[in-house]
């Protein structure tokens, strides 16, 4: 089934939104570090983290499997941007009041209902990603809802919560993070599953985005905002998918996950069609073909066996095709099997039937395969190269991720991939473990945060919107456009510092049109911070530069990120020069192309226009120019 | 306002909320709704917050958070079903796949008197409660069945700033009793005060252990997957079955990483830091061993520690010494009232080389007289006691006071305090206390004993 072809109110599409945004304190939420990132890596020390029973005695199995790998996690601490309670050397300060008044703030403006006192809670993420093992989150509002284009959407709950220590590289069984992020605060908004539609998603997650800008309290720029979406169809289960970062990717992702749902049910009636089911696949034959690959050309066998690896497959019973079987783009029933062999044994090597003969397995092989394991050409097999014991723990993996495949869609806990596909990350938690933070004091929600809150609460868009174009001269559609953009902060403070030296509407296109124009060519210009974009406007304010050079200059600062806008500029020789300096560069020009002006009289000014530019360009207006020029030309034909 | 009514707390709420709470027969673990005007909240409701306002109730909601919501007159609420609080711990579950058979000729008792390593949250209030159950400590930290057989058995559930000499001797009794049957022992205890109890359990048995007794403990409670609980109970396990010396000490965590830990003597041992992993750190001394534990690892470090030799225990503590610090401004009737109500002995913290002022140095007379023993150490830890260079010292020397050595002030208190369950004799107090019986005493300080502090 292809994802133009859905229905999706016919298949009972269910989506909700978490969206983070990181909150833009001074402080971190329960310590005293500064709230900005930093390339520097600082201190550096290592840690591993257990699993740890919850009160019915039962382990995490997320955890439990990240621990038998023998993950060893590696910080960097930069200086100044940790403390002892980023290492988890020091129990957490109180909770940040400014964080809770920008959420309160929030709530105000989705009409929720503020708690009475904030708690602040432990939930258990044990990738290394939090020094102490567990994320500390605090639910500071709820039963909420916001209205776009007309409907209204719940918003279940809006929480603070620390921010993870962001993952700087991954060798083996070690991972290194920075704690420079870990404990920014961020504002998790959780909507109902009311959103039955992908293009639905993206507009809620836009109008929370914008909302959140509003409030000119929050972070900017890439990384900073990050959507989870609860994805379900009918028959199918709820599937969250975490850490998608680029909006533009929230539809494919969900038409993706619907279409895989769609899928996984499809493979269910197509296996029940041919008269199979779980107990096929229990007490299945390991059959050990190591000997067949004594000479084989594929790579990844040939190392598995100089490893002292062996080759097992394993018959299926009259399933042919359905290893095969295509869930999504890029990704078949065989690809999420891979996946779980991956996650729970650490399983790379595995191949299956409807993909060979390929990866250098030869044809010849897979006929000696199907004659040792016994198999027609109805049943498809699955071999995989690596030391027994993992490869057996793999294979008993793999089929038990079959016998679910006859109840259709199995809840997960997936992560997005960049070309909108997921894969499985872990089982989805039941009930999460949660349980009260017990090193830091309850919150009252006094009169003095709820007034610092309505003072930050974003103001209508249709107000905004007015005054934009009242105050700084937009178009409605360049008002809306500033409006919808990620960098609305940055642009309104560009325009109070530089505003009566560039012009507004100027600065608002450079990132509404010039910058997304420049993006769309395949520059990225994402690559660019802001005190590079800021470098620009300041140049131009001073007159050091003129509108004409920007593209050019931003071209060349993407492509050469270790220079300085100023070292930019400098190369290319386009500091702006003085009117005098252009006159009496346009008095050459006009000097060496006499004979042109007394044959072709005011037509030359054309001629003469191109020939100043092309030296001038980029450094004096353009409008200048053609001034002096138009001026000169007159004068020279009157006297001739 | 609230009417606090303080004799009618109910789960910690009283007043108004009680009140409310009893007229519909609420208890914590029953599902409830406060609705204040066109706001529900439901929940299960918890026991009251010790810091929560005095109008705000506790609810757990669906989705695991806590919330505190506010209540007024006229809050309504209602019980919509009844529950209970779960707060009993199941079948544990095994951490590794593979079962692990323990060497045979391997046993170690682990002895529990409470304290952050031996205790457990309470998942439903977040309170942690002093807990050790052997069934759970091997299922927690399988790895220990690597070195050796383990068992476990509660002795104490206190925490530890409650521990003192009382407690001491049932200790020392307990280990007496015990030892016999194992290669060596764990105690767990509570950190703030286990180099103190670690001392005295070094004095009692100077004169012969059969194996190494280690002390440990936790920095980070055991509920959380960065607590230090696991890594200082294999490696004490690994001490405590590995071990070549027959001494009392202290392991813990080396540095912030999880790499190695260290085996400190118990009389030179101080917790240097209020939370950090590493925060036990020798003074004074090196630490008898550096422990791997995840590859198994021991490595001696201090040549210099006591053979094994058959159990010879001395029992006893005075519990009527005092430690006391120096401090400029310091009155005479500090040292008087202590000399006064008869306490036994003291030890001073006194400035530098053991200075205090000289307006004292009568108190300290009077002191000698009455046959109260003073023993002088430093408050700067490191370095040694010396009260021959500065007419002060040579005049507390006079008045009787005997200079400490490199001892630490909570070590001469806890010597102290057992050399006075042994004599009151003077001279054979002081004979005590100058003769090194537990490695209290270094007589020899090298350099590097000195920690390096960042300058830049």
């Amino acid at each position: 089934m292809d994802e133009l072809d859905i229905d999706y109110e016919k298949i009972g599409l269910k989506v909700g939104l978490e969206i983070h945004q990181q909150l833009n304190t001074e402080k971190k939420l329960f310590c005293n570090c500064p709230t900005n990132l930093i390339d520097e890596t600082g201190d550096e020390f290592k840690r591993k983290l257990r699993p740890t029973r919850s009160e019915t005695g039962e382990v995490d199995i997320a955890a439990l499997f990240e621990w038998r790998k023998g993950r060893i996690y590696k910080y960097e601490a930069p200086h100044n941007h940790y403390c002892l309670v980023e290492t988890d050397e020091e129990p957490p300060h109180e909770i940040n009041t400014e964080a809770v008044i920008i959420a309160t703030s929030l709530a105000l403006a989705l009409n929720s209902d503020i708690v009475g006192e904030v708690h602040t809670m432990r939930k258990i993420v044990i990738d290394g990603s939090n020094t102490s093992g567990f994320q500390r989150t605090a639910i500071v509002a709820m039963n909420g809802s916001i209205g776009i284009h007309g409907k209204e959407y719940g918003i279940e709950t809006i929480a603070v919560e620390e921010d993870a220590a962001r993952k700087i590289s991954e060798s083996g069984k070690e991972i290194t993070y920075r704690l420079d992020r870990l404990g920014i605060p961020l504002i998790e908004i959780s909507t109902s599953p009311d959103i039955h539609d992908p293009q639905e998603a993206r507009e809620v997650a836009l109008a929370i985005g914008r909302l959140l800008r509003l409030t000119g309290k929050v972070k900017r720029g890439l990384g900073t905002i990050r959507q989870d979406l609860n994805v379900s169809i009918k028959g199918g289960a709820k599937t969250e998918i975490k850490g998608v970062q680029k909006l533009d990717l929230i539809e494919k992702i969900i038409k993706y996950e619907a279409l895989r749902q769609l899928n996984l049910l499809n493979l269910k009636d197509e296996l029940i069609k041919r008269n199979l089911n779980k107990e096929d696949f229990n007490n299945v034959n390991i059959v050990d073909l190591t000997e067949i690959f004594s000479n084989t050309k594929s790579k990844i066998i040939k190392n598995k066996l100089n490893a002292g690896g062996k080759v097992f497959g394993i018959k299926l019973k009259n399933m042919k095709g359905l290893i095969g079987f295509q869930l999504t783009p890029n990704r078949r029933f065989g690809t999420e099997l891979a996946d779980y062999a991956r996650f729970y044994a650490g399983i790379e090597g595995l191949f299956h039937s409807d993909e060979l003969p390929n990866y250098g397995i030869t044809n010849e092989e897979v006929e000696k395969i199907y004659e040792i394991l016994n198999a027609n050409k109805d049943d498809a097999f699955i071999i995989i190269a690596d030391e027994e014991e993992k490869s057996k723990k793999a294979i008993s993996v793999i089929l038990e991720r079959i016998k679910q495949a006859f109840d259709g869609v199995p809840e997960e806990t997936r992560g997005a991939n960049e070309d909108g596909t997921t894969k499985y990350l872990r089982p989805r938690p039941g009930k999460e473990r949660m349980y009260p933070e017990t090193d830091i004091k309850p919150l009252y929600i006094n009169s003095y945060i709820i007034n610092e809150a309505e003072k930050l609460k974003p103001e209508p868009v249709e107000k905004k919107l007015k005054t934009f174009m009242e105050k700084y001269n937009f178009s409605n559609e360049l008002a809306e456009k500033v409006i919808n953009d990620i960098n609305l902060g940055f642009i309104e403070e560009l325009i109070n510092k530089y505003g009566n030296k560039v012009q507004p509407t100027f600065i608002a296109s450079l990132f509404v049109s010039i910058l997304k124009g420049l993006k769309s060519k395949g520059i990225d210009v994402d690559l660019l911070d802001e005190n590079k974009i800021e470098s620009i406007i300041r140049l131009l304010a001073e007159g050091k530069i003129a509108k004409e050079g920007i593209e050019d200059i931003i071209d060349r600062a993407v492509k050469q990120q270790d220079k300085t806008i100023e070292d930019i500029v400098n190369e290319m020789g386009i500091k702006k020069i003085s009117v005098e300096e252009a006159i009496k560069i346009i008095d050459e020009i006009i000097e060496s192309n006499k004979d042109i002006i007394v044959s072709k009289k005011e037509k030359a000014m054309s001629i003469l226009m191109g020939r100043a530019m092309d030296k001038l360009r980029g450094k004096i207006d353009g409008k200048i120019v053609s001034e002096i020029i138009k001026e000169k030309l007159e004068s020279i034909l009157k006297n001739i | 306002m609230l009417e606090l009514k303080i004799n009618e707390f109910y789960f910690g709420y009283y007043g108004m909320i009680a009140d409310k709470l009893k007229e519909i027969n609420a208890a914590p673990g029953d599902y409830i709704s406060i609705k204040n005007g066109n706001k529900q909240f439901n929940g299960t409701l918890m026991p009251k917050n010790e810091f929560s306002k005095e109008d705000i109730i506790v609810l757990k909601l669906d989705n695991g958070y806590n919330i505190g919501v506010k209540i007024n007159e006229k809050s309504e609420i209602q019980l919509l079903k009844k529950g209970q609080l779960t707060t009993h711990a199941g079948e544990p579950v095994k951490l590794v796949e593979k079962e692990i058979t323990p060497p045979e000729n391997k046993r170690i008792l682990v002895l529990g008197t409470g304290g952050t390593i031996a205790s457990r949250v309470d998942y439903e209030t977040g309170a942690v409660k002093p807990y050790l159950d052997p069934n759970e400590l091997v299922a927690a930290v399988p790895e220990v069945l690597n070195y050796t057989n383990i068992e476990a058995e509660e002795i104490l559930s206190i925490f530890s700033e409650d521990m003192n000499p009382k407690y001491w001797d049932l200790i020392t009794y307990n280990i007496f009793k015990k030892f016999n049957d194992y290669d060596g022992l764990i105690i767990a205890h509570g950190t703030d005060t286990m180099a103190y109890t670690a001392s005295a359990v070094a004095f009692v048995f100077n004169k012969g252990l059969k194996g190494p007794i280690v002390f440990t403990g936790s920095q980070r409670s055991s509920d959380r997957p960065s607590s230090d609980s696991a890594f200082n109970i294999i490696s004490s396990a690994i001490v405590a079955s590995k071990a070549p010396f027959g001494e009392v000490c202290v392991v813990m965590h080396g540095e912030t990483s999880d790499s190695y830990a260290l085996a400190h003597r118990a009389t030179k041992v101080r917790k240097m830091h209020t939370s950090r992993r590493d925060a036990f750190q020798s003074i004074n001394d090196i630490p008898l061993a550096k422990i791997y534990p995840f590859e198994g690892k021991l490595e001696i470090i201090n040549k210099s520690y006591k053979e094994k030799k058959d159990i010879n225990p001395e029992f006893g503590f005075d519990d009527r010494v005092a430690l006391i610090k120096y401090y400029p401004g310091m009155s005479n009737d500090i040292i008087d009232f202590l000399v006064d109500n008869k306490y036994h002995g003291i030890v001073i913290e006194g400035t530098g080389f053991g200075h205090i002022s000289n307006r004292l140095i009568d108190s300290l007379e009077r002191a000698y007289e009455s046959e109260i023993p003073v023993v002088i150490t430093s408050q700067t830890l490191f370095g040694r006691v010396n009260l021959n260079v500065y007419s002060t010292g040579r005049k507390m020397l006079q008045a009787g006071v005997i200079p400490g050595e490199d001892m630490l002030p909570e070590t001469a208190y806890v010597k102290l305090s057992w050399v006075l369950s042994r004599t009151r004799n003077m001279n054979e107090i002081k004979n005590y206390m100058l003769t090194n019986l537990a490695g209290e005493i270094n007589l020899r300080h090298e350099l590097r004993l000195y920690p390096r502090w960042y300058h830049g």
